[in-house]
Parts: C-alpha cells; sequence; structure tokens
C-alpha cells in the first residue's frame, strides 16, 4: 500500500503506539490492561509500519527475528512461576519488592510474568504476520 | 497432604522446551537436551509417584489461594500412575526421534514442540480444575497441530485439516459444557464441583451438561460415531510424532472421562447404557475397520479405536473391578500402543515402505528385533501371562456380574479380531517372502551402530516395561485397585482438596 | 439483555454450523471461529449478567458492600479468546499451505487414496 499519509503517520505512530502498549504492560496489576494486551498493541504497531513501508522494511528495523522473543519471554514467565518455589511458597504466588519503585510503581514476580507473556505476544503475532505475509 | 513440588514434571519439560527454543537450529544439542530433560522427568514423575504411593493424595494451591477460589492441583495415584507412564513414553519417543526423524523436521522445532505436548499432558493429568483442564487440553492440541503438520507433506496436510476441524469442535463442547456447568454451580474445582452438582435443583440440565462432556471427550478419545478423524490422520505424520499421538492423546480423554464420571456426573443407568453401546460399537467398528486394513499405521489407527471401546465398556458399569479392569488396560495401552507406531517406524527404516503387501522376510534377516517385535504384538492381543491379558479378566469378570452378555461377546470379537489382525501382519511382514519385483530399500544396515542401538532402545524399553507389567501383573493389579477405590469413593480427594 | 443474548448465540451457533457443514475450507474454519464466539458469550450469559457494577472494592472497605458482577466467566472467556486467536492464526497458516498445495479449496479433493501412503 502506497499513501504518503499512512507512511508518515505509521513513523510517528510506531514509537507513540509501542509507549502506550509499555503504559498498558506496566498499570496492568490492578486496572486493565496488561501483558497480552500490550504485547497485542505493540504488535499492532509493527503490523501498522509494515502496511505502510511494507514487511521487509518493517523486519529491518526489528532487526532479530520475532521468533527469538519467543524463548525470552516465556523463560521470563516461567521463572517468575518458579521463583516462589525457592521460598517454599506454591507456584506463582505474589512475590513483592518491599517499597515502591518511582512512575513504575511496586514490583513484583507478577509484573516479571507480564513482561514475559508482552514479549510472547510481540514474538507470535508478528511470526504469524511475517510467515503469511512473507508467502505471497 | 500439601506439597509444593507436585508440578516438577510440568516445570521439567517446560525449561527443556525454553531451552531448546534458545538453541533454535541446532539440532545436536537439542537431541541432548531432550532426551536429558525426558530422563530427568521420568525420574521426578517417579520420585511424586512413590511419594504419592506413600503419603496418598497431595494437593497443591497455585499461588497460595485456597481450594474453591484457586486454581488446585491435585496428584492422586490415577493422576501419577499416567503421569509416570507419560514420562516413560516421552523418554522413549524422545530417543526414538533424535535418530529416526530428518533433520528438516528438527530445524522447524520439533523437540521444544514434543516438550511442549509432554507438558500439557503431565498438567492435565495433575490439574484439579476443570477450566484448567481444557487449558491444557488446548496446549496440547495446540502442541499437536504443529507436530501433525511439521514437514508439510501433502498427505500430512490433509490429515491435519480433519485432525484440526474435529479437535477444534471437541474443545468447543467441552468448553460449553464448563460454561453450563459454571452457571449451574458456579465453581469450577472439581471436588466441590463434585458435591454442589447434588444441590442443582435441575437435575436434568445436569444430564445434559454431561452430555457435552461425552461428545467432546468422546471426539478426543475417538469413541464410535466421532473417531473418523483418528485413522485419517494418524498414518500421516512421521513415527514417532504418531507414537505420541496413539499411545497418549486419545489416553487423555479417557483420562478426562473417568475423572469427570466419577467425580462431577455420578453415572445414573441412562449415561451408563449409552456409553455402554458406543462402548459396543466402537470395539465392533473398529476391529472391522482393521480387518481391511494393508498399511501397518493404517491398522494400528484402527487397533486404537477398537481398544478405546474396552476401556469405556469397564467406564460404563462403573464398579470397582470394572474400573480395575479398565485402569489396567489405560496403563496396558499406553505402553504397547506406543511401541506399536515406534514399530511401525522402524520396519519403515528396514524396508522403506509400510504396506505389508510390499513387507515380508523380515524374521529371516533381522531375527533379533523380530523376536523383540513379537513380544510387544503378543502383550497387544492379551497372550497370557503378558500384559494385554490381565485387564480382560476383570473386564469379562464384571460383564458376567451385571449379565453384559453381549458386552463380553464383544470383548471376545474384539479381542479374535486383534489377534487375527496381528496374526495376519507377523506371517505378512515377518514371516511371508520378500514378494517379488518389490525393491527393498534397507536404510537400517547401512546406519552407524550408534543409531541403530538409538533406533531399537527405545523399542526395547517400552517392551520391557510391558513385560513388566505382564509378569509383575499383582502389583499393578494392586494399584489399579487403589486407583478404582479412589475413583468410586471420592471422599479422600475431596478432603484432600477442600480440608473438611 | 438476557433475551438478546439468547437469540444471538442461537444464531452464532447455528451459523457456525452451517458454516462447518459447507464443504469449503474457509467456511470451516469461519464456522468454527463462529462456535466459539457462541461459547464464549453463553459462558458471559451463564455467568449472570450485572449492570455497572465492576469487581472492584472501595479503597475505604475490606469486602464487596453490594452486588457485583462475576469477573471469573470474563477471566474463562478471556482465556478462551486467547487460545482461540492462537488456534485460528495456526488454522489460517495451514488452510494457506494446504490451499498452495492442492490448489482447491473443497474439502472433498483432499483425500489422498491409499495406494500414496508410505
Amino acid at each position: 500500500m502506497k499513501s504518503a499519509i499512512l507512511q508518515t503517520a505509521s513513523r510517528y505512530l510506531l514509537p507513540i503506539l509501542l509507549l502506550f502498549s509499555f503504559f498498558l504492560l506496566l498499570r496492568g496489576h490492578y486496572y486493565p490492561g496488561g501483558g497480552f494486551v500490550g504485547g497485542l498493541v505493540a504488535s499492532i504497531a509493527f503490523v501498522l509500519h509494515s502496511f505502510a513501508h511494507g514487511t521487509e522494511n518493517t523486519m529491518k528495523i526489528l532487526r532479530y527475528k520475532p521468533l527469538s522473543l519467543i524463548p525470552i519471554g516465556l523463560g521470563i514467565s516461567a521463572l517468575s512461576v518458579v521463583a516462589p518455589m525457592i521460598a517454599g511458597l506454591p507456584p506463582m504466588t505474589g512475590l513483592w519488592f518491599e517499597e515502591p519503585i518511582p512512575v513504575i510503581g511496586m514490583i513484583g514476580s507478577a509484573l516479571f510474568f507480564d513482561i514475559g507473556v508482552y514479549l510472547v505476544v510481540i514474538g507470535v503475532v508478528l511470526t504469524i504476520l511475517f510467515t503469511i505475509s512473507l508467502n505471497d | 497432604m500439601i506439597d509444593n513440588h507436585i508440578l516438577a514434571p510440568v516445570f521439567v519439560h517446560l525449561f527443556a522446551a525454553i531451552v531448546q527454543l534458545i538453541f533454535w537450529r541446532k539440532t545436536i544439542t537439542q537431541r541432548f537436551i531432550s532426551v536429558g530433560g525426558s530422563l530427568i522427568g521420568l525420574l521426578v514423575a517417579m520420585r511424586l509417584f512413590s511419594k504419592v504411593h506413600q503419603e496418598g493424595i497431595l494437593t497443591m494451591n497455585a499461588s497460595d489461594w485456597d481450594a474453591p477460589f484457586g486454581i488446585v492441583f491435585v496428584a492422586d495415584l490415577l493422576s501419577v500412575t499416567l503421569v509416570v507412564l507419560t514420562s516413560i513414553a516421552a523418554f522413549a519417543v524422545s530417543i526414538f526421534s533424535s535418530v529416526g526423524l530428518s533433520r528438516q523436521r528438527m530445524l522447524y522445532g520439533y523437540f521444544p514442540i514434543f516438550h511442549f505436548l509432554i507438558m500439557g499432558l503431565h498438567g492435565a493429568f495433575l490439574t484439579g480444575d476443570i477450566f484448567n483442564l481444557y487449558v491444557y487440553f488446548e496446549v496440547i492440541i495446540i502442541s499437536s497441530f504443529v507436530l501433525m503438520t511439521l514437514g508439510g507433506r501433502k498427505a500430512q496436510l490433509e490429515g491435519a485439516v480433519k485432525y484440526m476441524a474435529m479437535n477444534i469442535l471437541a474443545s468447543t463442547f467441552f468448553l460449553t459444557g464448563i460454561g453450563i456447568l459454571y452457571g449451574i454451580t458456579g465453581t469450577l474445582n472439581m471436588a466441590d464441583l463434585s458435591f454442589k452438582i447434588k444441590d442443582v435443583q435441575n437435575q436434568t440440565l445436569v444430564g445434559i451438561t454431561s452430555c457435552f462432556f461425552i461428545i467432546g471427550f468422546g471426539i478426543k478419545s475417538a469413541v464410535f460415531p466421532l473417531y473418523y478423524w483418528l485413522p485419517s490422520s494418524y498414518h500421516t505424520p512421521p513415527s514417532a510424532v504418531a507414537a505420541t499421538f496413539g499411545g497418549l492423546l486419545t489416553k487423555v480423554g479417557i483420562y478426562a472421562m473417568l475423572r469427570v464420571f466419577s467425580l462431577i456426573f455420578i453415572p445414573d443407568d441412562f449415561i451408563c447404557t449409552l456409553l455402554m453401546v458406543l462402548a459396543v460399537l466402537t470395539i465392533l467398528t473398529g476391529a472391522f475397520g482393521a480387518l481391511i486394513k494393508t498399511n501397518i499405521r493404517r491398522l494400528f489407527s484402527y487397533l486404537i479405536v477398537c481398544h478405546i471401546g474396552f476401556m469405556m465398556g469397564g467406564i460404563a458399569m462403573f464398579s470397582k473391578i470394572a474400573l480395575m479392569g479398565a485402569v489396567f488396560y489405560l496403563i496396558h495401552d499406553i505402553m504397547v500402543k506406543t511401541n506399536m507406531f515406534l514399530i511401525a517406524g522402524v520396519i519403515r527404516q528396514l524396508r522403506g515402505t509400510m504396506d505389508m503387501e510390499k513387507l515380508g522376510g523380515l524374521y529371516k534377516e533381522y531375527p533379533k528385533i523380530s523376536l523383540l517385535i513379537a513380544l510387544v504384538l503378543f502383550s497387544l492381543v492379551g497372550i497370557p501371562p503378558l500384559s494385554g491379558f490381565w485387564p480382560k479378566i476383570f473386564l469379562f469378570q464384571e460383564a458376567f456380574t451385571q449379565h453384559q452378555y453381549f458386552f463380553v461377546g464383544v470383548l471376545i470379537f474384539g479381542s479374535f479380531i486383534t489377534l487375527f489382525v496381528i496374526a495376519k501382519m507377523w506371517s505378512k511382514v515377518f514371516w511371508k517372502d520378500v514378494p517379488e519385483n518389490v525393491e527393498i530399500e534397507d536404510k537400517f544396515a547401512s546406519m552407524e551402530l550408534y543409531r541403530k542401538i538409538m533406533m531399537v532402545l527405545p523399542v526395547g524399553i517400552l517392551a520391557a516395561a510391558t513385560l513388566y507389567i505382564g509378569l509383575n501383573a499383582e502389583s499393578i493389579v494392586k494399584i489399579s485397585e487403589q486407583i478404582a477405590t479412589q475413583l468410586i469413593d471420592t471422599r479422600p480427594y475431596v478432603e484432600a482438596v477442600l480440608g473438611n | 439483555m438476557e433475551l438478546l443474548l439468547v437469540f444471538v448465540i442461537g444464531l452464532l451457533y447455528a451459523a457456525g454450523v452451517y458454516l462447518i457443514l459447507r464443504r469449503s475450507m474457509v467456511k470451516l474454519l469461519l464456522g468454527i471461529m463462529l462456535l466459539g464466539n457462541g461459547t464464549n458469550i453463553l459462558i458471559f450469559l451463564l455467568g449472570t449478567i450485572t449492570k455497572g457494577k465492576p469487581p472492584v472494592i472501595d479503597e475505604a472497605y475490606k469486602v464487596f458492600q453490594e452486588i457485583y458482577a462475576d469477573p471469573i466467566p470474563q477471566a474463562l472467556i478471556l482465556t478462551a479468546i486467547v487460545i482461540s486467536f492462537g488456534l485460528t492464526s495456526f488454522a489460517i497458516v495451514l488452510l494457506k499451505r494446504v490451499y498452495a498445495l492442492v490448489d482447491s479449496d473443497d474439502l472433498d479433493d483432499l483425500n489422498t487414496p491409499e495406494e500414496e501412503d508410505l
């Protein structure tokens, strides 16, 4: 799709959407949002970019294959699930740092789980879309 | 008893899969991780089994939420027995697939997906929450779709379409059932459901809901009117994949049925009759299908269907001895059916085909391997003292006690057809000479020694397990008896989950 | 509201079953998706709909003060949606490859004769 408006817009929308997706990720524990939605918004940012500039260019700005995000995300999530077992608690129990960190707020194992989900969702969605669109 | 480590078998396979994803495209590393991970998984599973065997039912409340509110994982004897059997099968298959699979398929991520599949199986056996069971079912089917299409031959993709459509449909039925169940009881915990369901005013609705579960699990375990996807897809993927599917996937359906019908819906006369009719028709159609097939794997696919009927019959009679028979048969079936497809893979390597008409002369050329295979075939048929024989005694006994003479007849018929088909296969593949004008492509003879060993070893491991089940039947009977007692009298299970 | 949802569920199930019974692969997939959505709305309906009462406890209290919407059906539906997202995207890739290979959308063309078995 060659459209000057879309191309210009998507150049500015990409960072804004990524920032918004990160915002959704961080507020997800108590408010609507979270890793899955954040990941979807982030991947939509890249999808929009690939609509405007073509899939090859999107892959170029990503540098790494989106597939490599999946093991990283899964690893972070899985570790945050298992981590409470070291403290003798059942898996998936929320462990929290005592002091809140400015801007982000309370940090706990749930946040790491969400970050893992976020990465996995981006990886999966982009892998599938690139597979479908590159075959043509 | 609360034990926070009962999910260890799940985590072992999860981490094995993640590490393998990191070593994407490094197939040699992946092979080592796969075999090592499966071995660790087996050891962990055995430790869990011995712990449950000694200390009774173990539970774990995920993220420390108390039982009916959070997701609970329960390791009772049925679950851990199946976890151990799955681990043994997974160990054998991962050894086999490290030499029996083309590099092309490994590059597309066979090993990580295989471990996700095993992880899903372990999770499905261990969970005590019906929606969580659904989630693990989905993990299993998504992984199995990928395994099924890996390689992308035409026949494979065709099989995958049928497999995909039917299995998604099954999940939809299962999910609908769960939705209605939640609507009428307000809980998803299986132990909690077991007594809340009795207080429901509208018992007709409960009956209809149980039919949703019968259809959902029936599609997954390939029961009579819903089994057509199985014979039209299981002969297409590589043998290592077919072994995992044939040995384990249909049995998850049977496990779920055992669990749901013992805990939540205690079968009344209508459900028992329905299950019995389905069981009889499953045995008959499976047996007739097996009679006419000449391709080994198609034949085995129909035998899976046929033998699912035996277990369904055990569930349908729903008494202690019948369930003992069903559980024992389940134990025997997982080991043997996995092995059958591995054997089909070995035969393919020896001859380059799996069509009985084009095969022959294997006994003359490879007497030792043939004898090993014969042992497995005899166990499948159920020649005493091998493993297939013992569970049938219990099924016969209970069928006579309950005057289900028709089922007795069908059981005998099914066993007889199995014997006939296997005898036919034995004579055509092993005894008969190689038919003329058939070219043999023997990949096996030219292999390095370690590859030969790796290919036959898993068949040997599973054969040893089968032999152990057959010759040490007394202890297996004891375990199945305990499992059947737990299934009939669910109070210990409910108490372990909910306290008093 | 409930009555409307009941009709929607019925419509989705009927349309889904009709599409699954078609011979086209694309319609099969669409049918499966409609059935899945019907199921999701069914769960939503059976979780007793309560209007405008989010399951959030006011900061001043420790427990719920009034009737609230049940959050579990929504969690179930979200899980089911995520799963069906994965399944559907896989199915699309699969059907696309089948189409490239068989060059037909007709499910009846999907039968390799037994003689071609390995």
